[in-house]
């Protein structure tokens, strides 16, 4: 059926203003970060054309890459500890236990929660100057395990302590999303598999995981672009610690306070592409094991 | 199909008439951005005072925190929506972008009228931080810019009541780098407190002590040549103002978490007593007699690194206005700045906000902590005054790298190569 120009126009008009919105909000600042990469700007005086400098200086510049490194340290943590956590508490509301609500409920709290106020509060508990003000050493040494009180935003553990607190805050979205997944699992394939007499841990292998596997690919993808771009609970739990927790969008964010828009430009597209090449990858090798356990049709 | 048609038209108009109709008059009056929240009241008061005395209403408004305000004012700058009279926060290079984009009217004709009447009631160090001399770094069109209101002084601090429990004279503050160690460890065993306490999880406030040593162990000059790029800072001297960092950390009189410490967190400390010594700005006065009123405590000079160069203080730089070279109300914007910076305004804000004054002749009505501050104005620098200023990038190498000291990450060799690699980085440039 040939539209006439009429009806064309009109059926135009109802995208006309999704389009308009995803154009101005995403396809625009998109090209003007493009641009603005290549060019100095204060964001006041005309902007200049610096060709690739600014991505030689952020390329030179080693805090870059220990930000990066930083960055890579707490999705590290992400990608085990909190997938894990999330997974294994996914399999356990989903099967029938009391209360299974109430868990559900609970666990999805915290992922709703600002990450500032999350930022703000772990400080608050953590912090341990002035004494008598730190909260959780305190609890320590309620309980009788003073001996376990520490700086705990100290040096040597301000790394970590930054991974497991944004852990805890990001393991409810994975928790959702695999639940999700789990639940759209078939029951009757676990009762065929229990007829022919497998186990727990084979129907675990040869019939969650593999259908599973989409659902964990996009968990992990989610997981990897969510922390790499953490930032606002870093910030207001540990301002970076000497170095030991800037993360990249804390040092975008720093040169745009300094006026360095084509900078941070340059820092913002580089992670970007980072970010893309590492979905893309995730995706290939998802691809692969699907293919090669025979879930994906050929 | 007709009435579809028709119905579209007249929408169409009735979107070009609305879209066309003129605007509704304006209100006669002058609107100032700010970002200051101890003078909100304050600004309101003076503003209703000067309606009263001269029918002209005045408008401040208030913008927080800073850093929402300055990306207000770069945005409204670009879109041309500046309010009559504004503020700039940052560095002079942001204030020389407005000057050199024409968002600020030059004042100098104003303030040098009447044989300089407005711009002699100055102290000039605070002046100084809104002039652009001939020939500057920036390349900015010479001249005075901005009104100061007020001056800020970064100063040591010390807790008199702590002091005299640990059976130190409370009025002999440490004189000597070497004396305020001593000190500070001396109220730390007998009190159990921390011996000194600052935000230095912002690292302006340990780059303005380390300008301080810097200065007084190799003279200005030398401080100058470096950022020049004539000294590099491998240089002995600056490895030396680096390892007075070391020393504070070895010498146990750091409150913990020091590094990562804001501003605000550390004056709480020094407040209520958990500290015994403090380096803070003059602001903090208002800030210890909100949390503390009963705080027995002194400004002192910073303890001297060496006794044959100069000493400077880190200061002179208040909060300035400015003036949208594109307002419509120019004239009556510069009237009431001027009203502003005279001695019964400034007094009444020495009164609500407890801020040094930025004109001179207010000494009388300074509680008696500032009064002190005034007799080192002459010692004042700031790198908004500075012919040349550092870097942004070295700066921040420079501050994390003292972080990295004091947490004991790193050595002052080692920091000072980073700070020289990136400078000799950015120079190629």
């Amino acid at each position: 059926m040939k539209l006439s120009l009429a009806e064309k126009t009109t059926n135009f008009s109802f995208v006309l203003p999704a389009l308009f919105i995803f154009s101005m909000f995403w396809i625009y600042p998109f090209f003007y970060t493009f641009i603005l990469s290549f060019q100095e700007y204060d964001m006041i005086s005309p902007p200049a054309f610096v060709g690739l400098g600014n991505f030689s200086e952020v390329f030179g510049d080693p805090s870059w890459w220990s930000a990066l490194y930083n960055g890579g340290f707490i999705t590290f943590w992400a990608l085990t500890f909190q997938n894990i956590l999330a997974f294994m508490l996914a399999l356990a509301v989903d099967k029938v236990i009391r209360m299974r609500k109430f868990y559900r409920v609970v666990f999805f709290i915290l992922p709703i929660l600002s990450e500032v106020i999350i930022g703000l509060l772990m400080k608050q508990l953590l912090i341990s100057n002035p004494p008598g003000r730190d909260v959780f050493n305190e609890f320590l040494k309620l309980v009788g395990l003073g001996p376990l009180a520490h700086e705990w935003l100290g040096i040597d553990r301000a790394r970590l302590v930054t991974a497991l607190v944004h852990c805890w805050k990001g393991f409810g979205w994975a928790f959702v999303i695999l639940l999700a997944g789990l639940q759209s699992i078939p029951e009757q394939l676990y009762e065929a598999a229990r007829i022919d007499g497998a186990n727990a841990w084979q129907q675990f292998r040869k019939i969650t995981l593999p259908i599973l596997m989409p659902v964990i690919t996009l968990v992990i993808v989610l997981t990897i672009l969510g922390t790499m771009q953490a930032f606002a609970m870093i910030l207001a739990l540990t301002g970076g610690t000497a170095g030991l927790t800037v993360v990249p969008v804390m040092k975008i964010y720093n040169h745009l306070r300094g006026n360095q828009a084509g900078l941070a430009c340059a820092e913002g597209l580089m992670l970007g592409i980072i970010l893309v090449a590492i979905s893309f990858t995730m995706f290939f090798i998802s691809k692969k094991i699907r293919e090669k356990y025979g879930v994906l049709p050929r | 199909m007709k009435w579809d048609k028709l119905l579209r038209f007249f929408l169409l108009l009735v979107f070009l008439v609305c879209g066309c109709t003129s605007k509704a008059p304006q209100e006669k009056k002058i609107v100032i951005w700010h970002w200051m929240t101890d003078r909100k009241d304050a600004f309101g008061q003076l503003a209703s005072r000067y309606e009263n005395e001269t029918s002209l209403k005045v408008e401040f408004k208030l913008f927080f925190p800073p850093d929402l305000y300055s990306q207000k004012v770069i945005a409204a700058a670009r879109a041309g929506n500046l309010p009559d009279v504004f503020g700039i926060l940052g560095e002079k290079k942001t204030f020389a972008s407005f000057v050199k984009a024409g968002h600020i009217m030059p004042l100098t004709s104003y303030m040098e009228k009447d044989s300089g009447e407005w711009k002699n009631r100055f102290y000039p160090q605070t002046l100084d931080v809104v002039i652009f001399k001939n020939a500057n770094a920036y390349g900015a069109e010479a001249g005075i810019y901005g009104v100061p209101i007020d001056t800020t002084v970064m100063q040591f601090v010390y807790n008199k009541t702590l002091f005299r429990e640990a059976g130190i004279n409370p009025h002999g503050y440490p004189r000597t780098f070497e004396d305020f160690i001593k000190y500070a460890q001396k109220v730390k065993t007998a009190l159990g407190v921390d011996g000194f306490v600052c935000g230095w999880g912002e690292g302006w406030l340990l780059n303005a002590l380390a300008t301080e040593w810097a200065i007084n162990l190799m003279g200005e000059a030398k401080f100058f040549q470096t950022i020049n790029g004539q000294i590099p800072y491998t240089d002995q001297e600056w490895i030396d103002v680096f390892s007075f960092f070391a020393q504070l950390k070895k010498s146990d009189i750091l409150a913990t978490n020091i590094a990562t410490m804001t501003n605000k967190e550390a004056e709480d400390a020094f407040a209520k007593g958990k500290a015994a010594l403090s380096f803070n700005g003059t602001w903090a006065v208002n800030v210890y007699a909100q949390l503390a009123p009963d705080l027995e405590y002194a400004f002192f000079s910073l303890p001297r690194v060496s006794g044959t160069q100069p000493m400077k203080i880190w200061g002179g730089a208040g909060s300035s206005f400015m003036v949208n070279s594109h307002s419509s109300r120019k004239d009556e914007a510069v009237k009431f700045l001027n009203w502003l910076t005279q001695k019964p305004q400034q007094e009444y804000l020495i009164e609500e906000t407890s801020n040094l004054p930025a004109i001179r002749g207010c000494e009388e009505s300074l509680p008696s902590v500032l009064q002190d501050l005034l007799l080192n104005f002459e010692m004042l620098t700031h790198p908004d005054t500075w012919p040349r200023n550092e870097d942004s990038r070295v700066i921040e190498v420079l501050n994390r790298g003292l972080q990295q000291i004091i947490v004991g990450l790193k050595g002052p060799r080692e920091v000072a190569e980073e700070v020289q690699k990136t400078k000799e980085r950015i120079s190629r440039r």
